[in-house]
């Protein structure tokens, strides 16, 4: 087993409450914090520690904190984003259901280096069961003098509540989320000014994802320049990836960044090499808006180089012959699985979630998945094919939010690195609207019979 | 004419109405619409009636027409009465590729309705939905608060009859004292 940093007590019985938790070293870093370190000397720790975003962007962390607006006379807000809802990422739920204490200590020792007095954990709707669980962590927290007014006998005195959201995947952008937050629709604010400026109620808000909170803690802990001892070059720490799809083991698993990705697939310790003994065919590495590679890809790089879960090799190769690491949602497919059916959902699911307020993303998702639709149940034309790829081309770098390019990404990725497969689509109908098709008979440019 | 129910929280969820409002800043509560939304909803018989989002601005000092925009942004708003059990199963990437569209078909068989379909009885809408988190136990589903995971078709037959017997109307929040 690799290092753990945030997984590491999941197993202890009582973990959930207060009383174990705190006996397992729970909320060492809020008294370190409060008692020993100013604000600013916390935010130099992340900064050092090099962890960067945990919800896709990979941003540094720290770097954001520094931005914040501290001159503004306004109040200043922490806002967890705990909307998770990028198809293949299930991390956070994981986090919060078995251990929230970590995500709410997380929150104090934060809000505490950016000067929050009110902070918010704003968690998709769909996960209510989650709300009630941090609902209870938050009281004990409250109970014990972790939360409230002077906290530790300090002079620091901090809120924390929980936000529901209510169905809708682009209030995982920040500046949606903030909109949602204030009670509004979750339209994307045009940038600049970036909520490090005016956020939250115009107010100077720091927006980071549930993982990257909870990452604070063992930084505060152990320093941060011992953190960034751990992991490969800019890719410091661990990493919660939630594998899923075609594998033995679907789950979260915290790895050490510069885990071979070959090891991360075949080994026992993670997802257990692929299920009903078939072959890898496609992984798509960081969540739904990440580049799809095909086998040869994913496990070696162009160059032939072994590709790891780091943020730098899984990018090599540009999207030429790379991707991302994403949100770290880690979708596994084996020989039998449709790759214009798989596209299809995901596009579907771009559709459905876009907001409506940029027109390449309104219309051209719409488009992508009615010309998916038709490729998929065998009413394709060859020139479908690079009207995708046109279409994709057009939303990319044109919309106000990154849900457009999310949106682009693995349809020009597919048609890159599958295009034989859209082909046979439009070439073999009869075989296509069977929709098990590849079940019965994985994918050959040239079927039996044909 | 039908007799029109009096669109009044109870008590004990007024306070609850109250405490959620409280966590923001005075003269922002507005912030408190999509919680409000989500406990007018599971007070309300399942679903948002324009007479409900009106008492629901009516309690937050705003328009009406900021509730129906914000109502109708959000998928986990019913804007239509809905069945007793409204059976959410997910059908985005890694559910379809563990089999969601099997658990989608015995649904349908089972119950003889069609997605976004409402049994004649009123026991259950059947609505497929986009990725809800859960894709390392797939194929899932979401009934009220509850998830359903790593989901067979005898898994679902078990559901049905589970639900059927309990006879309560699924809600997101599990008792109007917590959210």
């Amino acid at each position: 087993m690799g290092k753990q940093l945030l997984l590491q007590h999941l197993n202890v019985p009582g973990i959930e409450t207060f009383d174990f938790y705190r006996k397992n070293g729970g909320y060492a870093s809020v008294e370190k914090a409060l008692k020993t370190m100013t604000p600013d000397a916390v935010t130099e720790e992340v900064k050092k520690s090099g962890l960067r975003g945990r919800g896709g962007a990979g941003f540094p962390a720290g770097m954001k904190w520094s931005f914040l607006d501290r001159k503004s006379d306004k109040p200043r807000y922490l806002v967890c984003n705990a909307d998770e809802s990028e198809p293949g990422t299930f991390k956070d739920r994981y986090l919060m259901e078995k251990i929230p204490h970590l995500l709410v200590e997380g929150m104090i020792t934060s809000s505490y280096a950016l000067g929050a007095k009110t902070s918010y954990i704003y968690i998709r709707g769909e996960y209510m069961y989650i709300v009630r669980i941090l609902e209870k962590a938050i009281d004990e927290a409250y109970a014990n003098g972790f939360l409230g007014k002077n906290i530790l006998g300090t002079d620091y005195s901090l809120d924390l509540y929980v936000h529901p959201g209510a169905g809708a995947y682009i209030c995982g952008e920040e500046t949606a989320l903030l909109e949602s937050l204030e009670g509004k629709r979750g339209n994307p604010r045009l940038k600049p000014p970036f909520p490090a400026v005016a956020g939250l109620y115009a107010s100077p808000t720091v927006v980071n994802n549930v993982e990257t909170i909870a990452a604070v803690v063992p930084i505060v802990n152990m320093t941060g320049d011992e953190y960034a001892k751990i992991g490969i070059g800019k890719s410091t720490g661990t990493k919660l990836i939630s594998a899923s799809g075609h594998i033995n083991k679907p789950g979260v698993y915290e790895i050490e960044l510069g885990l071979p990705v070959e090891e991360f697939i075949y080994s026992d310790e993670y997802c257990g090499g692929i299920w009903k003994r078939r072959k890898l065919k496609a992984v798509v590495a960081g969540g739904s808006s990440v580049p799809i590679l095909p086998a040869d890809l994913i496990l070696k790089t162009a160059k032939g180089d072994q590709r790891l879960m780091t943020y730098e090799s899984l990018s090599d190769g540009g999207f030429i012959s790379g991707t991302m690491l994403g949100s770290g949602g880690f979708i596994v497919m084996d020989e039998t699985a449709c790759i214009v059916r798989n596209l299809w959902t995901f596009t579907r699911f771009y559709h459905h979630e876009s907001c409506g307020q940029c027109s390449p993303c309104r219309e051209g998702t719409g488009w992508m998945e009615k010309v998916l639709h038709r490729i998929e149940h065998g009413h394709g034309q060859m020139h479908d094919i690079d009207l995708l790829v046109d279409v994709a081309k057009k939303i990319e770098g044109n919309t106000i939010c990154p849900l457009g390019d999310a949106a682009a990404w693995p349809v020009a990725s597919a048609i890159r690195h599958f295009r034989e497969e859209f082909e046979y689509h439009v070439r073999f109908p009869e075989k296509v609207m069977n929709p098990k098709h590849f079940e019965i008979e994985p994918f050959a440019a040239e079927p039996v019979g044909a | 004419m039908t007799e029109r129910k009096t669109i009044q929280f109870s008590e004990e969820t007024m306070a609850l109405v109250q405490r959620v409002i409280n966590r923001y800043p005075e003269g922002k509560q507005k912030s408190a619409l999509l919680p409000l939304l989500h406990i007018a909803q599971a007070e309300f018989d399942g679903w948002l009636s324009p007479e409900v989002m009106d008492y629901v601005a009516s309690i937050l000092d705003i328009q009406p027409i900021e509730v129906y925009e914000v109502a109708t942004f959000y998928t986990m708003y019913n804007l239509q009465p809905v069945g007793k059990c409204l059976i959410e199963v997910c059908r985005t990437g890694p559910c379809w590729l563990r089999g969601a569209d099997d658990i989608v078909e015995h649904f349908e068989k089972k119950l003889g309705i069609k997605d976004g379909e409402t049994s004649a009885d009123g026991m259950f809408t059947l609505k497929t939905v986009e990725c809800l988190g859960s894709c390392g136990t797939a194929p899932m589903l979401q009934c009220g608060a509850e998830f359903y995971e790593n989901l067979t078709p005898e898994k679902v037959d078990t559901l049905i009859d589970k639900l059927k017997a309990s006879d309560k109307r699924s809600s997101y929040m599990r008792s109007n004292k917590v959210m």
